[in-house]
């Protein structure tokens, strides 16, 4: 990367260069988390701190590091920091660090924080890698958020918790979607925000690398 | 990036200076963060009580209804006398286990629910005051699949009959045996009876295969065989003469459980310590 600047390195990963809709990392998550939408904010807020604090870390420390140990210094950085977070949620949020319970722990397997330590801090400065760790943070962040309000808006008819829709259990006409509060509907609309994502910025569409044979009859594929 | 970082002695000295600044880190933020973890795990714990006597709803204030509702009191497990040796608030019963002065050590046959050692005196929390409870909740834990489940079980004020079951600390499998603390398995548990009718300390009530029919049964966990053995087993542990039987047997046959009068049981009197 040779051309960094700060507003770019924060706003990029944003839209242009998404983690989760164009570099398809840290998915798992995404699934598990985005049921209502203040779960999906305060895991947003954990990973934002550990990939701009890793990323700082590692990158002041980038000089000194031996390739030859270089994952594992970046995964003790990582490792430390989620257990800081882990701490601080049961301390002051413990019914959210319940709800969220094994997902704030398996930060340190997220790929996104490994893949901004190792492809971005690496190389460049500690400013740089804190922005850069900040706007992939905010980029998964954004895809949670709009995640977990479809989530939790059609599946059980509320925003942040408050209803909106008046679901019919509670007397109201809203039948509310079972599905989408099953991790499998995250995968539908991730992949819809993708369409959409892709339908704005036709660049991100990838290359076709299986391209079928044109004219192609049904006789000659036998 | 500087040559020579790829010696022996760099390596050595990066990872040890590494682990030294993290575990500071870690360790600093583990102490810091300690006293109010403990006033949150307090309040789920209490929480849990008010859920599994039901009289929990969303939004109220825990510790005001608390108070207001619930009378902690500490019980000799071997009498089943209340003692005013210890304070409720204070007393916890998992570490007086591990401490030879007030727990005492399971034989294997005894140890049923894999917990090694017992402590001599545990805490109940009474609903509807102390004389005539309408509801008593005891804590109760043991092995599960995984590892240590430890719950709370609301029983009528008859001794005998059963309100609900919860669980508020296990490792049990998501989906399987978790199951333990979903609402529609735990409302299976209202009306079940403990004891049979003939009057002895062997509780009847466990969790069984296929279908649960009568009053001493309850459906097993789908999926969570070990699970299942680990809820019947802690509570014919907890519910026997081991434990809770005489406590509970007071209730059933009528004389409420008395204050110890001027208790000089000393610790080193506890039998079997």
């Amino acid at each position: 990367m040779a051309d960094v600047n700060a507003k770019g390195v924060l706003t990029a990963p944003i839209f242009h260069n998404n983690p989760i809709a164009l570099q398809i990392l840290g998915i798992c998550s995404a699934l598990a988390v985005t049921t209502s939408m203040s779960v999906s904010l305060v895991m947003a807020l954990a990973v934002i701190f550990v990939t701009s604090f890793s990323n700082l870390f590692v990158s002041l420390i980038r000089n000194h590091i031996p390739s030859s140990i270089r994952i594992i210094v970046q995964m003790t950085i990582i490792a430390s920091l989620v257990i800081v977070v882990d701490q601080i949620l049961k301390a002051y949020a413990y019914e959210m660090s319940k709800q969220l319970s094994v997902f704030v722990g398996l930060i340190i397997t997220n790929c996104i924080v490994m893949g901004r330590a190792e492809g971005f801090a690496m190389s460049n400065t500690p400013g740089m890698s804190f922005l850069d760790g900040v706007g992939n943070g905010l980029g998964y962040g954004f895809v949670l958020m709009v995640v977990g309000f479809f989530r939790e808006l059609l599946g059980s008819g509320s925003i942040f918790g408050i209803t909106i829709l008046q679901t019919v259990q509670n007397g109201g006409w809203y039948v509310p979607n079972g599905l989408l509060l099953l991790p499998p509907s995250a995968f539908f609309i991730i992949g819809l925000l993708i369409w959409v994502m892709r339908a704005v910025n036709p660049e991100q569409v990838e290359d076709n690398e299986f391209k079928m044979k044109e004219n192609t009859k049904p006789k000659e594929a036998v | 990036m500087a040559q020579g970082n790829n010696s022996i002695k760099k390596v050595l000295i990066v990872a040890f200076a590494l682990c030294i600044v993290c575990s500071v880190i870690v360790s600093t933020a583990a102490v810091a963060l300690r006293p109010a973890q403990q006033l949150n795990q307090e309040l789920d714990r209490k929480t849990n009580i008010l859920n599994v006597a039901k009289l929990y709803e969303p939004g109220m204030d825990v510790e005001e209804v608390f108070s207001e509702e619930i009378t902690a009191r500490v019980v000799d497990l071997d009498t089943g006398e209340y003692s005013d040796e210890f304070d409720p608030d204070t007393y916890d019963s998992f570490e007086a286990a591990r401490d030879p002065a007030s727990g005492r050590t399971l034989s294997g046959d005894q140890d049923i629910a894999g917990l090694s050692r017992v402590e001599n005196y545990a805490t109940v929390y009474l609903i509807g005051g102390e004389d005539n409870p309408e509801q008593i909740v005891l804590p109760i834990r043991g092995q599960g699949l995984w590892g240590l489940m430890r719950g709370f079980l609301a029983v009528e004020g008859d001794g005998n009959t059963i309100v609900s079951i919860t669980y508020y600390e296990h490792s049990e499998t998501p989906g399987l045996g978790a199951e333990v603390n979903n609402p529609r398995w735990q409302a299976q548990w209202e009306g079940k009876k403990i004891y049979d009718e003939e009057g002895d300390l062997s509780p009847e009530i466990h969790l069984t295969k296929g279908g649960a029919s009568g009053e001493y049964e309850v459906d097993a966990l789908s999926g969570a065989t070990l699970t299942s053995n680990g809820v019947t087993n802690m509570l014919q542990f907890w519910l026997s003469e081991e434990a809770f039987g005489p406590y509970l047997a007071k209730f059933r046959s009528g004389t409420e459980p008395e204050d110890a009068e001027e208790t000089d049981t000393d610790f080193e009197d506890v039998e079997g310590a």
